[in-house]
């Protein structure tokens, strides 16, 4: 742990991207995805907090990209890049996607969590980002942190205390 | 991104209206469970976004104890009645009269701990939703109680769901409830968080034009 390096907190359906010494974290994910797109060798990594799965479902005219997966992970990857990543380094990570009530009966949006983890799966393969590691579903809340320079990606829940993918 | 508040004063103090009807009834229900006297604060109505909804509450990592109530009918949307972590303790020992309740921990839980919070959220959100049915006349058709012990942001967010396919702002109608005669007594939250297209319906039946 360095004393100097910052951690970037990103909201719910938001992004941002590090590089090390920082490490950047989003807070209570519950049927949320957290995606982490990283290139170790530049030690730099993005994460979005992503609520929907698809940016087609919006009921919006001016749709904020950084809420769907497909329109979150396009802006990460071109961002990464942009900041000197190289794409066929880039790998991910993710967390999130739980149920968070046990609902009896169904309507769509109490099935989001497993919804949204498709929609991230989906959108890396395009872009041909190999999933390195997830943890998905169950019904706890999680608050998940990466370091760019290790590539490890913390995660901690309230019940099942901590651990690292 | 889209007006942040499309309101008028007169429907704010309509949507006020309909928390202190709500909470009202539902603090007396409350008053009547614990045997104790319960204060309501004023209403307050927030048109804020979703990172701003996970403060309301302390922040996104914060634990809550939140029973959430899922509204159809005529003006659909999400009633939570929100407890801190202490808060649940209090009120789950003054209903079952049960000390040391562990809440954070409850895979193995007895039954009794988590269907008295259950039943107080059931009690109190339901008290909440009828007087705002009778208050409107509109047919409101609330769910089944869901409890969730955990992050606020994982919480809350499960009710912002419906409400993010078509904005980036919620509508919050929060009323704070709390056990009148201790200073450290138990307080709650209610959250009424109506669908964008229910503000219209709401105003509609109390009378007040869409447009303010």
């Amino acid at each position: 742990m360095g004393d100097t390096a910052t951690v970037v907190k990103v909201g719910i359906a938001d992004l941002n991207i590090v590089s090390v010494p920082d490490k950047i974290r989003t807070s209570g994910l519950g049927s949320c995805i957290g995606v982490v797109i990283y290139d170790l060798s530049n030690q730099m990594a993005g994460l979005a907090h992503v609520m929907l799965p698809d940016s087609a479902m919006a009921k919006q005219d001016n749709l904020n990209k950084y809420k769907y997966a497909d329109t979150a992970i396009d802006i990460l990857v071109d961002k990464l890049i942009v900041a000197g990543a190289e794409k066929f380094a880039l790998k991910a990570k993710m967390a999130g996607g739980a149920q968070m009530f046990q609902f009896t009966s169904g309507n769509d949006f109490m099935r989001i969590g497993p919804r949204n983890a498709a929609a991230v799966e989906k959108r890396l393969k395009f872009h041909r980002i190999r999933l390195i590691a997830k943890d998905i579903g169950g019904n706890s809340g999680r608050t998940i942190e990466f370091d760019p320079e290790t590539g490890k990606l913390h995660i901690r829940t309230i019940s099942e205390g901590e651990r690292v993918i | 991104m889209e007006e942040k508040n499309p309101f008028s004063l007169v429907q704010i103090d309509v949507l006020k209206e309909i928390g202190n009807i709500g909470a009202g009834n539902a603090a007396t229900s409350m008053s009547r469970l614990i045997n104790k006297k319960v204060d309501m604060q004023v209403p307050s109505v927030k048109i804020i976004t979703f990172d701003e909804v996970m403060e309301l509450v302390g922040g996104a990592e914060t634990p809550v104890a939140a029973v959430m109530i899922n509204i159809e009918g005529e003006a659909p949307g999400k009633v939570y009645f929100i407890l801190t972590i202490e808060e649940a303790k209090s009120l789950i020992t003054s209903i079952t009269g049960q000390q040391d309740v562990d809440l954070l921990n409850n895979t193995e839980q007895d039954d009794l701990v988590v269907s008295a919070v259950k039943e107080t959220g059931n009690i109190l959100t339901g008290s909440y939703i009828t007087a705002l049915s009778d208050f409107t006349g509109l047919l409101l058709k609330p769910s089944v109680p869901y409890l969730s012990v955990d992050m606020a942001g994982a919480v809350l967010s499960a009710g912002l769901i419906d409400v993010s396919t078509v904005t980036d702002y919620a509508i919050i109608i929060d009323t704070q409830i709390n056990e009148g005669e201790t200073e450290n007594g138990i307080k709650g939250n209610f959250l009424f968080l109506p669908d964008p297209d229910s503000c219209a319906r709401l105003f509609h039946s109390l009378g007040i034009q869409n447009d303010g």
